[in-house]
């Protein structure tokens, strides 16, 4: 019994490392319609850049994240200049081509420069990469804890900026209907590549817990996508909030797989996903984005 | 619906139907290769076959069916492992590469009916996510001995050159066959419902075309041509190891070779192919800058160039070698609006290669 509650446990908080990741896919899908595959490779971008921070200075990766998210928001303004806002002129799949296209282009000159070597930014924070509470039989690592807060806090803080500045209401109108924005004064090219460059925030912050919490190499951008993309699907494409519970869902499934059979971990969070997949499609269950909208509409 | 008596519809031109007799004299020439040609080429060729089958059925499901999918490596991981297994049950090898990729094609299936369903750019990935399962589950598989794979002993037992020989063959019968059934599918109802679901899909609903079936058979073609094409791969290369054969980059090799050749247009997946085949010989040993050249060349294409170097000529001459489509011939003397030299100026969306120019009676 402790195992399953163990398992559970652990699944809830290796869901809020995942909606982490899938925080900044989520938004640019939410806002601009577009899923960029290119998203792992550069969340990896930025563990790298953290690590050659890190490394070179002596410094902390939280203390390097400062210095590497200008950078990233950065890159989020040369992929929305030059790439997404070029290609998605061109229809609904261009942009999936021209960032897969990248996403090679990157993770080969990744390896070009930084070679085959696994990295990890664990060794850069003392004891917080194993350090753990005991409640019981169960160990909760604080690192976890750590990115679940984050998580909900980017999520949550993002949904309200969405929903209460005027910005975020300018990004919310602009991914209804991009044309008719103009007429309301509202630049909907700048709309855009404001909210490539928080995406890309997101990436960076996602892209330092990938490093604290495992190794990575230039070659684990697709599996990061890969987890995002599901924890995303699975919590709709309405509401960030939808993000953190896809999170959650992926990450239970996956730790509860692994104690069924001890290959059952990427197996049943993959079936779990497509279960989740064809009921919606076959309309038996609502996103749990609009599930949450739902609920936060009875309790207010 | 019947046409201005002044315009002519014609699908052969004099011009494609020397392009179609060169093509068959070109397989038959392929076809009788062996007997004169030594076994580095024989290998070589197999593997242009199965590029040209690869790029062929992504573009099938892309170009057409505006289907954009970066899982088909499950199909083409698939095709290979039910070849190893079919043939580890019993079954000749060579027929095992046929039965595994029909029944590769059958299991697509019932994963049409919920995957179609999907929005495109989840559809995009929700594939991706597909080809990982499949990779985990034939990983189960005690004769696979997981990550460490297996080989196709079974083929073994035939001599060397007679081995590479009916290889080839297969691979030759495979791409013509498969380039054969999507011409055809092309020019039937399928192909011109597919196209209009592709341009717009509610537009194409409220004319009667039926959109599911009609994109489940394009799906169930990609799927059946990209196993075919992991069970020839698996033919020549003996060895089967689930990563190499479940890894994205085949997908990425699709992409490249659709992009470069021309998305869309039945002769620029073929052209494709070859221009990709001859990248891969000549700077394949490059290792990682060739990795990133490719990348990069799609990335370029994709932006700048999307019709690819066949899209942008046939665009730029009106050239069509294969009729898959339809096209307006001006009676002479008519002075309707329209260049009567240029039957091609006909065509209406910049957007549709292959976009009938009448729509034929429904």
């Amino acid at each position: 019994m402790m195992d399953w509650i163990n398992s559970i446990i652990q699944g809830v908080l290796l869901g809020g490392y995942y909606s982490l990741m899938a925080c900044g896919l989520a938004f640019m899908f939410q806002v601009m319609g577009i899923i960029n595959l290119a998203h792992g490779t550069l969340a990896v971008v930025a563990g790298f850049a953290i690590w050659t921070v890190s490394e070179h200075f002596g410094i902390s990766p939280f203390l390097a994240l400062i210095g590497v998210l200008p950078a990233m928001a950065a890159i989020g303004w040369i992929l929305q200049r030059g790439i997404l806002e070029r290609s998605a002129r061109a229809g609904q799949l261009v942009p999936l081509l021209a960032t897969f296209g990248l996403a090679i282009v990157v993770e080969n000159l990744l390896f070009e420069g930084f070679g085959a070597d696994t990295r990890s930014l664990a060794p850069y924070i003392d004891t917080l990469a194993y350090d753990s509470w005991a409640i019981g039989d169960v160990f909760i690592g604080q690192l976890s804890v750590l990115i679940f807060v984050i998580a909900v806090v980017l999520l949550g803080g993002l949904s309200l900026f969405l929903s209460n500045t005027h910005l975020g209401r300018a990004i919310r109108a602009t991914a209804e209907d991009p044309d008719t924005v103009g007429l309301i004064g509202i630049n909907a090219r700048k709309v855009n590549t404001v909210a490539t460059c928080i995406a890309m925030l997101t990436v960076a912050v996602a892209g330092m817990f990938l490093g604290m919490r495992a190794t990575f190499t230039p070659y684990s951008g697709p599996e990061q996508l890969v987890f995002a993309f599901e924890a995303a699907v699975i919590g709709g494409s309405k509401s960030l909030w939808g993000t953190l519970v896809g999170g959650i869902v992926l990450g239970v499934s996956q730790t509860i797989g692994a104690q069924i059979n001890p290959q059952g971990f990427l197996i049943a969070g993959h079936v779990v996903f497509l279960v989740i997949l064809v009921a919606r499609v076959s309309a038996v269950m609502p996103a749990f984005g609009s599930l949450a909208r739902r609920l936060r509409g009875l309790t207010s | 619906m019947t046409v201005p008596s002044v315009v002519r519809v014609e699908r052969w031109t004099p011009g494609s139907i020397i392009a179609a007799a060169i093509g068959v004299a070109l397989v038959v020439f392929l076809a009788v290769g062996p007997v004169f040609f030594n076994a580095n080429l024989i290998d070589k060729l197999t593997i242009l076959f199965i590029y040209v089958i690869l790029a062929a059925m992504w573009n099938a499901l892309a170009g057409y069916g505006g289907l954009i999918s970066v899982g088909q490596q499950a199909f083409f991981g698939l095709g290979a492992y039910a070849a190893v297994r079919l043939a580890n049950l019993g079954l000749n090898p060579f027929l095992s590469l046929f039965a595994g990729a029909i029944s590769v094609g059958i299991v697509s299936l019932p994963m049409s009916t919920f995957m179609l369903r999907l929005r495109a750019s989840e559809f995009a990935i929700g594939m991706w996510v597909i080809a990982e399962l499949a990779h985990l589950l034939v990983n189960l598989d005690s004769l696979i001995n997981g990550e460490t794979g297996t080989s196709f002993i079974e083929l073994n037992e035939y001599d060397v050159v007679l081995r590479h020989t009916l290889i080839y063959w297969s691979a030759l019968a495979a791409m013509v066959g498969l380039l054969g059934i999507v011409f055809l599918l092309l020019r039937s109802r399928v192909g011109i419902s597919i196209q209009a679901i592709r341009d717009n899909e509610d537009a194409a609903a409220s004319i009667g075309v039926k959109v599911l079936i009609t994109k489940r058979i394009v799906f169930a073609l990609a799927a059946t041509g990209a196993a075919t094409a992991g069970a020839l791969w698996v033919a020549s290369a003996i060895t089967f190891q689930p990563k190499t054969y479940f890894s994205v980059q085949w997908t990425a090799y699709m992409i490249f070779m659709v992009l470069v050749g021309g998305i869309g247009t039945f002769e620029g997946a073929i052209v494709g192919a070859v221009i990709f085949f001859l990248i891969e010989t000549w700077f394949g040993a490059m290792g990682v800058w060739y990795l990133i050249g490719l990348g990069a060349t799609a990335l370029i294409f994709a932006l700048f160039l999307p019709r690819g170097i066949w899209g942008s000529l046939e665009d730029r001459f009106g050239i069509r070698l294969l009729p898959v489509g339809y096209r307006l011939n001006w009676a002479k003397g008519s002075n309707l609006i329209g260049n009567p030299g240029k039957p091609d100026s006909a065509r209406h969306s910049a957007k549709v290669p292959e976009a009938p120019d009448a729509l034929p009676d429904i």
